[in-house]
């Protein structure tokens, strides 16, 4: 399974694409093939502030319902819109078109690398 | 580790995604759920059922055997006919539910869930050994195969051969697929038309590519338990663990039906005759819809107008066919009428939910 080496990673499954202090994040691939169809995909709020470990989403498809888990702490600055209206885009394109929100990142987020993460779910498995 | 299903390899070279269920590996998808789902409720699926439990009895007291150990009226059933039935504790409560085959006046074939197999093999050696009937689990070396969608007689009756049309639902003849002997059965879980093919698991890759092949230009594709969750949820139809449980009779399920008194003794007679002439409120397995796309949850609460807990949430999704949220719950009698205003606690929020008639969906005559 690939895993793009640029990224950070939560346990939760999650990835964070920091650029300037500007995150973006979205589940993996592993997390997306495990839930199967993500059939509803509730987001932040723009200006809602997140603090990292809490909760500030759902995902859920037919069988399960997840929540997320916010990586970073900061403020909501986008949504990704698309991924509301059509929850499809979460296990077509994970890393891309899947994305689900950006913070405006506050200190320094500890993330797992590429290399760690890869590790987590190869223990997982 | 799990036990792999006859078909392992077969479902490996698909690109299945396995779960573990009752301690076997089986698919759960090959790609995406819905578009299986789909598949099965427009062109036809093909499921791997390998791990449903197969009991075989066998002798001269076989109808008597089973008319004592299950709260249906075996002993009525023609040869070459099935019935749903259910095997009961002495205290009433529902251990398994079950399909029964008729095979011939003298053998009788139990279906289990995966489950309870080895709790249903063990309670029908018990409960026969006063009667001239062996008992057989040929559950390890049982492989079923189910095809199941509106193309599926097509595709049935181009591998076996069989004359379907005599073949009405829950009817189940000897036949052959692919050169091999089976037990072909109008039956499913889905709510569509569709077939089970009870096959020996070192023979069962042939039939299944056998299907496989009819399939192709009949838009057949293999199909995952993920789907098979929804498809029997949108038909309505029960599912042990969720709607059934140990401590639920039949009656209190809302499947009293399936409780024939006009026979002999048979176990949990004495408790289901008190619980079917006790005076106690009963509840009623209703269908909730909504509209959004959050779906309530088995374990959910159903609150009434006043945000009183009165029921609970035994099964729900959101509906692949009908595009919006379905669920199975308890509630009491009072408030099970179709039309009744209801709502689902999900996670702290009270969801408006609707009681419909069930099922919620029924494939077009």
């Amino acid at each position: 399974m690939s895993i793009p080496e640029n990224l950070g990673y939560t346990e939760e499954h999650e990835w964070v694409d920091l650029g300037g202090d500007t995150a973006t994040v979205g589940v993996t691939k592993y997390a997306a093939d495990s839930l199967g169809d993500v059939v509803f995909v509730q987001l932040p709020e723009v200006g809602a502030t997140v603090e990292v470990g809490e909760a500030c989403g759902e995902i859920e498809s037919t069988k399960s319902v997840s929540e997320l888990f916010a990586p970073v702490s900061g403020e909501v600055t986008e949504v990704n819109d698309a991924v509301v209206d059509s929850p499809e885009h979460v296990n077509l394109d994970p890393f891309g078109d899947g994305w689900l929100f950006r913070v405006r990142v506050t200190g320094t987020p500890e993330l797992l690398t590429a290399t760690e993460y890869t590790a987590l779910i190869a223990e997982t498995d | 580790m799990s036990t792999p299903s006859p078909l392992h390899a077969v479902h490996e070279a698909l690109g299945a995604s396995f779960t573990d269920f009752a301690g076997w590996a089986m698919p759960l998808r090959y790609g995406s759920e819905l578009a299986e789902h789909k598949a099965v409720r427009t062109a036809a699926g093909l499921f791997d059922l390998s791990h449903m439990g197969e009991i075989e009895l066998t002798g001269p007291e076989a109808a008597a055997a089973l008319d004592y150990a299950l709260v249906g009226k075996l002993s009525a059933v023609k040869p070459g006919r099935a019935r749903y039935t259910m095997i009961c504790a002495e205290s009433g409560g529902v251990l398994d539910d079950l399909v029964v085959y008729r095979l011939a006046e003298d053998r009788y074939l139990v279906v289990a869930n995966a489950s309870n197999a080895a709790l249903v093999a063990a309670e029908l050696v018990s409960r026969a050994a006063a009667f001239d009937v062996e008992v057989v689990d040929r559950s390890a070396q049982t492989a079923l195969i189910a095809v199941q969608g509106p193309n599926s007689a097509a595709i049935v009756r181009e591998v076996t051969g069989a004359d379907l049309d005599a073949l009405p639902y829950y009817a189940g003849v000897a036949a052959t697929a692919a050169g091999h002997d089976v037990l072909l059965a109008r039956t499913g879980y889905t709510g569509e038309d569709g077939f089970e093919l009870y096959v020996d698991g070192a023979l069962a890759p042939d039939v299944w590519r056998a299907l496989s092949a009819a399939g192709e230009g009949r838009g057949l594709v293999p199909a995952g338990l993920a789907c098979r969750d929804t498809l029997r949820l949108e038909a309505g139809m029960p599912l042990y663990g969720n709607e059934l449980t140990a401590e639920l009779t039949p009656f209190d399920a809302a499947l009293g039906r399936v409780v024939k008194f006009d026979k002999g003794d048979f176990v949990g007679r004495a408790a289901l005759e008190r619980r079917r002439d006790a005076d106690v409120e009963d509840k009623v397995l209703v269908g909730l819809v909504t509209t959004g796309k959050r779906a309530p949850r088995p374990g959910y609460a159903v609150l009434d107008a006043a945000g009183n807990r009165v029921g609970t949430v035994t099964s729900g999704a959101l509906s692949p066919t009908l595009g919006h949220p379905v669920a199975l719950a308890y509630v009491p009698a009072a408030t099970s009428g179709p039309g009744t205003a209801l709502s689902v606690d999900v996670r702290g929020t009270a969801l408006p939910v609707e009681v419909v008639e069930l099922p919620f969906y029924q494939r077009p005559a």
